[in-house]
């Protein structure tokens, strides 16, 4: 039988020849994360269900980043908790100030093509940008799985989208992505994967891939994968990992529906808040005033987008009134940033950076916006007061568009400003 | 499993925010979230509903945070089963795992009103509306997932099946 990039993911480790849609099949998974916010509640859970030893310290990672920097002693229990746990346990992927849990998931290694990954968040989605079936779940789950090395999933239908083309400069993956979750609504793939092929993704950096697989979950999707490709295999080689399968999508696969797009067509977009499928061409809104800028989360705070917004920004100066801020996604990011003169150009020209972690995209630290004022993000939610004051409206965008309205003070166009 | 009770209707899209504001998730004590059990919906929910009664809802119920609290805090504030049209994914897994029975009927979400009499077995997915004289039939819980349910959960569940396999 033909099957889906999900499907043959998930046969595969169910040791089943082949699965269809709707099927409940329980399998093996290849590695776990959870973060400082909800470890003490898996522990709990751990312990409660009378585990004694995790099923393979080796497959679980712990990533503190919700609460770094910790403000108050009470989140620094959080840590404590999680590092005693690790440290009984044999735990060695604990990573306790290197960056966002799903960068790291990526950058480390730990989420492998072909691998079926679990997190407690629900953008743990983001590596099926590399071609993982990678979902989030609750902490007691998690805790599930800590002891049984198991978990049980439904088969989901595929929606499948074809881009092909390119981008016009100025136009990035955010603004496709923002474009289909427009069109196809916050619930449009609901207990469903979206996978997503055609000309465009091959030209797109793992970087954007990322990009586009991370929000899948703001159209409800259980997963959003991609076919792995040389790219993708490049970034692996360099961490010496090799043992992984390329598995693609069969040309003959059954999908829910498949939509096309051009790339081409594409103009910058926004989506602004209540809700994420608030989604609308940029000049819709071009011209609004701004008071905040924010350039990081796990959806664009790669170097690439740090880079793109430091070239637009670079010898100009952020407006008066805005307050940018940049938030790199990893340690490792930032030191990329740094060495190529990225941070200077973002500083130099007004911003300031915060230590590379959730920050601003989580609301729980590092400069919150207030009611009444609006902010243009480059993360992926715009839920009422997720950022802060439950009235802050949030615009989100793209790297470059956050880049060119701080600037300005106001929603603008970045292909004016190429 | 079979329940019966009085039905709650509420809309669509209904977040994990609205079940319970994130302003209360300081504590996992059933009983503290359950005080505040749908109080962005309806802020007088709490003292109207009786032990055993049914949220009926639209589309997307549960969408929004992985937050295992929302599923926690209606069922420690008494009700017994929610129906909607459909649910977010995280919802409908956090769900059954801390043991709150869930059936999707776009057809009984759409029919049930606030008020009506309602008696769900969740074994034939079969929901009968005894004030409108109507029957909907739901999706079938998988046999594994009604293990779950009637466990309470999937922590009592886990235990279960350790002390089973003797470990």
């Amino acid at each position: 039988m033909a099957m889906t990039l999900a499907e043959k993911i998930l046969a595969r480790k169910a040791l089943k020849k082949e699965v269809a849609p709707g099927e409940l099949v329980t399998v093996a998974v290849d590695h776990t994360m959870t973060y400082d916010l909800f470890c003490p509640s898996v522990v709990e859970a751990f312990k409660e269900m009378g585990f004694k030893q995790v099923w393979n310290p080796n497959k679980i990672a712990i990533i503190f980043d919700h609460l770094v920097p910790a403000k108050n002693a009470k989140e620094v229990e959080h840590f404590k908790v999680s590092l005693a746990f690790a440290r009984a346990q044999g735990i060695t992927k604990v990573h306790q100030h290197d960056g966002i849990c799903h960068q790291l998931l990526f950058e480390k290694g730990y989420s492998r093509p072909g691998d079926v990954i679990l997190g407690t968040d629900s953008h743990t989605v983001t590596t099926g940008g590399v071609g993982a079936f990678a979902t989030g779940i609750g902490y007691t789950e998690m805790a599930s799985i800590w002891g049984t090395g198991e978990i049980w999933l439904k088969v989901p239908e595929t929606l499948r989208f074809e881009i092909e083309g390119e981008l016009a400069p100025g136009v990035s993956a955010k603004d496709l992505i923002l474009k289909i979750i427009g069109d196809i609504g916050h619930a449009g793939a609901t207990y469903k994967a979206m996978e997503f092929g055609g000309t465009l993704i091959g030209r797109l950096s793992v970087a954007q891939r990322l990009t586009i697989a991370n929000m899948s979950v703001e159209a409800g999707a259980k997963a959003g994968l991609m076919a792995p490709d040389e790219k993708v295999l490049e970034h692996y080689r360099e961490l010496g990992i090799t043992d992984f399968p390329m598995l693609r999508p069969d040309p003959d696969a059954a999908y829910r529906s498949v939509s096309r797009y051009d790339a081409s067509k594409l103009v910058p977009m926004v989506s602004c808040s209540p809700a994420v499928d608030n989604v609308m061409p940029l000049f819709e809104v071009a011209g609004e005033e701004v008071r905040k800028a924010f350039l990081g989360s796990c959806t664009n705070g790669r170097l690439e987008d740090i880079e793109m917004a430091a070239s637009l920004v670079r010898g100009k100066k952020i407006h008066p009134k805005v307050e940018m801020i940049v938030t790199p996604a990893s340690r490792t990011i930032y030191q990329q940033a740094i060495q190529s003169g990225a941070v200077a150009a973002l500083v130099e020209a007004g911003a300031y950076v915060t230590v590379p972690a959730c920050g601003l995209c989580s609301g729980i630290n590092g400069g919150v916006v207030a009611d009444g004022d609006t902010i243009i993000s480059s993360n992926n939610r715009n839920f009422l007061g997720r950022m802060g004051g439950p009235t802050a409206r949030v615009i989100l965008a793209s790297p470059a568009s956050v880049a060119v309205s701080a600037l300005a003070g106001k929603v603008v166009d970045p292909r004016e400003y190429l | 499993m079979k329940m019966r009770g009085t039905a709650w209707k509420f809309g669509e899209d209904v977040d994990t925010d609205a079940i319970i504001p994130a302003r209360y998730l300081n504590t996992s004590d059933p009983a503290a979230l359950a005080a505040h059990c749908m109080e962005d919906a309806d802020a007088q929910f709490v003292n109207k509903v009786k032990v055993g009664d049914l949220i009926v809802a639209g589309k997307n119920f549960g969408c929004g945070s992985s937050r295992e609290h929302a599923p926690i805090a209606i069922k420690a504030a008494g009700v017994s089963c929610v129906i909607a049209s459909s649910f977010a994914r995280i919802f409908y897994r956090n769900a059954f795992n801390m043991g709150l029975p869930i059936l999707e009927c776009p057809e009984a979400a759409a029919a049930i009103q606030t008020g009506d009499d309602i008696e769900v077995s969740l074994d034939e997915g079969l929901i009968v509306n005894h004030t409108r004289q109507q029957t909907y039939r739901a999706q079938q819980v998988p046999p594994f997932m009604q293990q779950l349910l009637q466990a309470g959960g999937l922590i009592p569940y886990v235990r279960q099946q350790m002390a089973q396999e003797g470990r």
